[in-house]
């Protein structure tokens, strides 16, 4: 992207909430805001390391009971609340990475998605601590300083802050040494291994990363909700996730961000016309799609398109 | 003692049907290399075959065992020949991310038709127990008993002694010269796939009637075949057999004297550790199939 498109995107996000007409749309920019952040901690370990987490509803939903649950019973604030269950979703990221990351591919999937059913059963089923499938309402809204961020418009400040500090989190990670690390552990691990890079400590370091991340997500849709229940654990945001990195394009720091954003305003704009039903078989076909036809996602595929103008000579007009 | 001796009875009903599942995915998952998260939607698949059958037609028990498994080897076969085989040389991952769209659209392609409600299939059993000595059983769960040993023993002997099984084994154990013999590996390809849907739709046929049907029925089911298959060893028909007979009566066990909450949580436990501590399953690969 360049240096002025980026300025004005960044402008356009600032002023969202100026000039969108209601605050319908702007609940819709919230949640796509918060699956953004979701999208790009995925992209970290499937885009970067290569290895799928169907699991990641697990950090999520770690994320959004543990805040949740600081600020009802503990009556923590948000802020230390926040840091806390970021902290938690992480450290469960470490113990997954260490645990799974010796495993690879189809094993690593199996890992991650049976520790959610594992955490979504405890969820259900600790009922003292976590109201079971009742759930915990009244989570409080936010607040900073003497005010507050119950309101939509501040609140979507809050949840732009964290899309913009994952992003540059994911940025620094993968233009660093890590990123290059990651990657090439990815193309080739023997070889990667063969000239030093550390694979374990690179592997964890990624899932904790990106773990941290999905509960910051958690944490945000927690208080924005303002109800927790074991439908945070539900496979359809896994499969969102999913979604929204491979169709964006897996691997690069755009792609997340457009496929959030195209996958949470495409299904509202098709509200209307369709059941939610409709929506996600329309996801599954989708999928298959992808795969087929855009196997690389949407963002690499542009920039192919872009790179190929401007090596070809210019149209004639 | 009664007591325990009742739960293991109920445990090997269970796992007769996990058995099958198992099977179907060990074929799948580790002879032709596809991670399907879709097989539990072929066991759906089978459920409401079975409940269109019963309810709806009024046919016998059998035949509506047998359409269910017809429906799951048609879809299956479909399934392989139109995603499957043109996405042969890609990688695992690659059919994974397919599958993982097929699970998603059935599932909710099954929601549509037959709404979010669960459904119990008629069925032409008494509903009074047997007693035999110090347990009871229903007829039905006898009967899927029998049948679901029937079907293993079947599925066992197409693989070991049956033609069609041996060009099954060549093709898994060395692709290119089992080509060379004259075996045509595409349809040797389609056709595993078929016999492994048809088993898990056999397998929600048979546990319909005992539990109830719905749409997402076959989430957990996917992953209870899952952990079968890695309890018995990728590929290996005994283990999965037995892998599902065990899993079966943890199942009932767990849920009998621990806590019935966390039942479905102890096939995702044996993922998690069997893959940790002896990724190749509990049993040795003497006898893997290919």
């Amino acid at each position: 992207m360049t240096r002025a498109g980026g300025f004005i995107l960044a402008a356009g996000a600032l002023t969202l909430p100026l000039w969108l007409p209601s605050a319908y749309h702007l609940h819709v920019a919230i949640m796509a805001g918060i699956f953004a952040v979701l999208a790009m901690s995925l992209n970290l370990l499937l885009g970067y390391t290569g290895q799928l987490s169907l699991g990641h509803a697990a950090f999520f939903g770690i994320g959004a009971y543990t805040s949740a649950l600081l600020t009802l019973k503990l009556e923590w604030s948000f802020w230390p609340a926040l840091v806390v269950a970021v902290a938690l979703a992480g450290a469960a990221g470490f113990l997954i990475g260490r645990l799974a990351l010796k495993l690879r591919g189809a094993y690593f999937v199996l890992v991650t998605i049976s520790f959610a059913g594992v955490i979504s059963l405890v969820s259900i089923n600790w009922i003292e601590l976590t109201n079971g499938p009742l759930g915990l309402p009244g989570v409080p809204a936010p607040e900073l300083g003497p005010w507050s961020l119950r309101a939509k418009s501040a609140y979507y400040y809050l949840v732009l802050a964290s899309v913009g500090l994952s992003y540059l989190v994911c940025r620094r990670l993968v233009r660093s040494r890590i990123g290059r690390a990651l990657v090439a552990l990815r193309e080739n691990e023997p070889l990667a291994e063969s000239v030093g890079v550390d694979v374990t400590h690179y592997l964890v370091l990624a899932a904790v990363v990106s773990a941290a991340m999905a509960g910051l997500g958690g944490v945000l849709y927690a208080h924005y909700t303002r109800f927790v229940s074991p439908e945070v654990f539900l496979f359809t945001y896994t499969v969102t996730m999913v979604i929204m990195v491979v169709a964006g394009g897996k691997g690069t720091l755009a792609g997340p961000l457009v496929g959030a954003v195209l996958f949470t305003v495409l299904p509202e704009a098709l509200r209307a016309a369709t059941s939610w039903q409709w929506q996600m078989l329309a996801y599954g076909v989708l999928l298959i799609l992808l795969v087929f036809f855009l196997p690389r996602g949407i963002v690499p595929r542009l920039n192919a398109l872009a790179a190929s103008r401007r090596a070809a000579p210019a149209p004639r007009a | 003692m009664a007591e325990l001796l009742q739960h293991l009875l109920n445990g090997l009903v269970l796992g007769g049907t996990y058995a099958l599942l198992g099977i179907g995915l060990t074929l799948i998952f580790g002879l032709m290399n596809v991670v399907n998260f879709a097989h539990g939607e072929f066991y759906t698949l089978g459920a409401y075959a079975a409940f269109a059958a019963l309810a709806l037609a009024g046919a016998p028990f059998f035949a509506a065992l047998l359409l269910a498994i017809a429906a799951g080897a048609v879809l299956g076969w479909l399934c392989e020949i139109t995603l499957l085989r043109p996405l042969r040389s890609e990688s695992i991952d690659t059919t994974m991310l397919v599958m993982i769209g097929v699970w998603i659209a059935m599932q909710n392609a099954e929601l549509l038709t037959w709404g979010g409600v669960a459904k119990s299939i008629p069925h032409p059993f008494p509903t009074a127990p047997l007693v035999l000595g110090p347990v009871a059983i229903a007829p039905l769960r006898l009967f899927v008993m029998v049948l679901a040993a029937g079907l293993i023993a079947a599925s066992w002997l197409l693989i070991q002694k049956t033609k069609l099984g041996r060009a099954m084994r060549a093709t898994f154990q060395d692709c290119d010269t089992a080509a060379l013999m004259g075996v045509g590996i595409g349809r040797i390809h389609a056709v595993t796939f078929a016999f492994g849907s048809g088993l898990a739709a056999a397998a929600g046929a048979l546990l319909g009637p005992v539990f109830l049907v719905y749409p997402s029925m076959g989430d957990l089911a996917s992953l209870k075949a899952f952990s079968v298959v890695i309890l018995g060893g990728l590929g290996n028909l005994p283990g999965a057999t037995l892998g599902g007979l065990l899993l079966g009566i943890a199942e009932e066990l767990g849920a009998g004297y621990v806590s019935s909450g966390y039942r479905d949580a102890i096939g995702f436990v044996i993922i998690i550790l069997v893959l940790l501590f002896r990724p190749s399953g509990l049993f040795a690969r003497q006898e893997r199939i290919a």
